[in-house]
């Protein structure tokens, strides 16, 4: 059958045609967008458990939305089923519970937490031998199955494919802080490839617990201004000082363009492409030229078949630690010349903190609506301008203008660097 | 998904495993011609079993110790594969290919400061500040570096820093199924042209009390000592983890012609789902997966199968169901898993390996145990199917098959 439209390479082109977002902003596309769009931020301080001692006590969670104990994994799911559910309510594609086509979710490490430690080490104070020894005893007891879905690693990824009815085996990816963009970037190949006619696409992170902050705390990473905690987060400032953890979760409806179209379903936007490279420098920093950011950069330019000067706008990873946002503009500055100080960009991170593996998802909803509405959200606590940045940052209020074609920036530890070109839908 | 015929040349193996290093130590103990041999330790975590890995010098493929000190162990493991494989395949010290060959990686957890853990257990068992201790306690005593330890994406992150292997770098999760897609992902791409270039694999450090106590939640471990996968069932069955580090360079055969690599076999398809575990759905669905790859499967000879069972139940025996009932299709079954271990993330893709070992050698190899028919050793296959029924979830099949033209000797 002949394709209605193609790509420059003729590959089917891929339709985003259902979002939706959890954020420490709230529950909801609509919520979250008014609230992004007004410059507010969702970090304040921690109530989930105390931050006695800790250097840094502030972070973006996720409160109301999941009525079991917190624990990252529960969380993580909860979240990420009210993303998937809003954005394929969106999508109005398949019967209920039967999405016609593959699942694709970013998750978090699967771990025993605290809590199910010494739970565990309680109940096994028979065992004479001490540590691992209770721990294992406990465990052999069998009266603990229930904790089984925290250590594996398919568990969120089943519970979804489960209440979605998602077809195949379901896909979990982990490109740490870049997980997210990941999830788009397998959907958009597998449409591409003609795998699949349609991708559920979800990142989904809720990692704040004592252990996971002070792992990015020893680190450096986190910003340890607390107060006020709506303004620690300060990217591409000369006073940014880290980044800021926080929960949330985005999923997105990917589609064959035509079957969208032949449905006549809205098209929200178009994945015109994506690029990845990884950095061989160091686990936690990048190529002091950025060449591996750059590479990422390009590689997706050329699968999008745009030029440098197509970009009307950035969604940026900027996450407010030192290093990242230099590097991100000095890899930017590398592909676009001296447009990069014309080219808005925005980090979300400034108002709903870094979601981490949820991140690249998270932002890419957001960017589809920065397309939708021809609405450029602020980057908050944008007071101070570095000036060895010298970027278009859509200060502090929001911005109204025309964007066509953008790129989403994603950047995690390990050398991982993603890019997503998307655009609006061709007329 | 819809099935195509693939064609990725498999041009480099990295094996290492509690039997040895390298894929000719892998054929001396697992090959035709040799008394079978397992390495498997009944003490050190008793009552479970696991077999540990064999000596191997992880400097030489990670030759600074600055590097070593980075990783934990299951890095080390994964990471000297990963060197094994691409030496193995001619592209080691070779930049141009290096910086564009895609990673495409299974793996699980990283491993967990066990004498911190036990540390804080009991301070906090005779402390009534429970969180401050416990802040006080994680602040002070976690190694910064652990938590890179600890990600899953770090294995990959550590094989592009020491090898400086960094076209791309994809980490997927999910026990079995993790190495399944890993595995499905770069030969889908390979085939439709969106890489030339592929590394593929995992790796599993089973000797750690943090994982086993992992898979004891689930009631997934043998306890009372080794028995071979399908000698389990009467005590209840179980796995017994063993240490692997797996690795293959994956190529598009025309990449591979061009720079005169020669394969070791290719990989004809993979096939994926995953059942709701109910009784018998995942022998109907692996069933169905098979009947899937029918366009590809040779129907003029038996199937030789390497199975990738893990002895743990019910799904051993929805695997045993699943072969039992296409036996007069298939040929010899072998079941690695009773000689190396179960890898969980790396065992699909070390049972593709040594499919593809097998093939090279126009050879295939002894019972596993005595439920095994000894007629067939040394079988000359031109395929093989290597089975995954996940412990927990997931099914899948790789079939892997002899290349005539071009092989390698």
């Amino acid at each position: 059958m002949a394709r209605a439209h193609g790509d420059h390479r003729g590959r089917p082109l891929v339709a985003i045609t259902g979002i939706g977002v959890v954020t420490c902003l709230g529950h909801g596309v609509r919520d979250n967008w008014s609230k992004l769009t007004s410059g507010q931020s969702g970090i304040r301080p921690i109530t989930r458990f105390s931050t006695e001692g800790l250097k840094t006590t502030i972070a973006g969670t996720v409160d109301g939305l999941c009525d079991a104990p917190y624990s990252a994994a529960d969380l993580s799911a909860a979240m990420a089923e009210a993303a998937a559910h809003e954005a394929i309510a969106q999508a109005a594609i398949g019967e209920s519970g039967a999405f016609p086509g593959r699942l694709i979710v970013a998750t978090p490490p699967s771990e025993l937490e605290w809590p199910h430690l010494r739970a565990l080490y309680a109940a096994g104070s028979g065992e004479p031998e001490g540590g691992y020894a209770r721990l294992l005893s406990a465990a052999r007891s069998g009266t603990f199955g229930d904790m089984a879905r925290h250590v594996r690693f398919a568990s969120i990824a089943g519970r979804l494919q489960e209440r979605f009815g998602t077809r195949g085996a379901p896909l979990s990816v982990c490109t740490a802080c870049a997980s997210g963009a990941t999830t788009i970037q397998l959907g958009a190949e597998a449409i591409r490839r003609g795998d699949v006619g349609a991708a559920l696409c979800i990142g989904t992170d809720a990692t704040v617990h004592p252990e996971g902050l002070i792992r990015f705390s020893l680190l450096s990473a986190l910003s340890t201004r607390n107060h006020p905690a709506e303004c620690a987060s300060k990217p591409f400032s000369k006073d940014r000082d880290g980044f800021v953890m926080a929960e949330g979760a985005g999923a997105l409806v990917l589609e064959d363009y035509d079957r969208a179209r032949a449905r006549g379903v809205r098209v929200l936007g178009i994945v015109r492409g994506c690029g990845e490279k990884a950095d061989h420098y160091h686990r936690t920093r990048s190529e002091p030229s950025g060449a591996a950011i750059i590479g990422a950069i390009r590689k997706t330019l050329d699968d999008a078949g745009l030029a440098p000067e197509d970009i009307d706008y950035i969604n940026a990873h900027g996450t407010s630690t030192p290093e990242n946002d230099k590097m991100e503009y000095v890899s930017l500055r590398s592909v676009l010349g001296e447009r990069v100080s014309e080219v808005p960009i925005s980090s979300n991170k400034s108002m709903i903190g870094h979601t981490l593996i949820a991140a690249g998802a998270v932002e890419a909803v957001f960017s589809v609506m920065t397309m939708q509405t021809g609405t450029l959200p602020p980057t908050i606590n944008y007071d101070t301008p570095d000036p060895e940045l010298p970027l278009d940052v859509v200060a502090n209020v929001r911005r109204d203008a025309t964007v066509t074609t953008m790129l989403s920036n994603s950047f995690g530890f390990g050398g991982q660097n993603v890019c997503l070109a998307l655009s609006t839908e061709p007329i | 998904m819809l099935l195509k015929r693939t064609e990725a040349w498999i041009t480099g193996i990295g094996l290492v495993s509690s039997l040895g290093e390298g894929v000719d130590a892998h054929w001396q103990e697992l090959g035709p011609h040799v008394a079978p041999t397992i390495n498997v330790d009944d003490a050190g975590y008793a009552p479970y079993s696991v077999h540990p890995l064999a000596t191997v010098d992880f400097s030489r493929q990670i030759p600074r110790i600055s590097d070593q000190r980075q990783m934990d162990r299951w890095q080390r493991i994964g990471v000297h594969a990963a060197g094994l494989a691409l030496a193995d395949a001619g592209i080691a010290g070779k930049p141009e290919l290096l910086d564009r060959i895609d990673l495409s990686i299974a793996a699980g957890n990283g491993e967990r400061d066990l004498v911190l853990d036990e540390h804080v257990l009991e301070a906090m068992e005779g402390h009534r500040d429970l969180d401050g201790t416990l802040n006080h306690q994680l602040a002070t005593g976690l190694r910064p570096t652990l938590y890179l330890g600890q990600l899953s994406n770090l294995l990959a992150g550590n094989i592009s820093i020491v090898h400086k292997a960094a076209g791309s770098s994809r980490t997927f999760k999910g026990e079995e199924m993790a190495g399944v897609a890993a595995l499905e992902d770069a030969v889908r791409r390979l085939g439709a042209g969106q890489s030339e270039l592929m590394l593929v694999g995992g790796a599993l450090n089973a000797e750690r009390k943090d994982l086993l106590l992992n898979l004891e939640l689930g009631a997934s471990l043998l306890h009372g000592g080794y028995r071979s996968v399908w000698a389990r069932r009467e005590v209840g069955g179980g796995m017994v983890p063993g240490s692997i580090g797996v690795f293959l360079v994956l190529e598009a055969p025309g990449h591979a012609a061009d720079r005169g690599a020669k394969p070791y076999a290719r990989i004809a398809a993979v096939a994926s789902d995953r059942s709701a575990r109910g009784p018998g759905e995942a022998a109907v669905t692996m069933r169905s997966l098979l009947e899937g790859l029918a366009p590809v499967v040779d129907d003029d000879r038996p199937l030789a199968v390497l199975s990738g069972a893990s002895g743990v139940e019910p799904a051993t025996s929805e695997e045993r169901q699943f072969l039992q009932e296409l036996k007069d299709a298939l040929g010899p079954t072998r079941t690695y898993g009773s000689r190396l271990g179960h890898g969980i993330e790396a065992h699909f893709i070390t049972g593709v390996a040594l499919a593809a070992l097998a093939l090279s050698k126009r050879s295939f190899y002894p019972p596993s145990d005595h439920t095994e028919s000894a007629a067939d050793t040394g079988f000359a296959c031109r395929q093989i199917l290597v089975t995954s029924l996940g412990h927990d979830c997931g099914e899948a099949l790789g079939l892997v098959e002899a290349v005539e033209e071009r092989p390698r000797g």
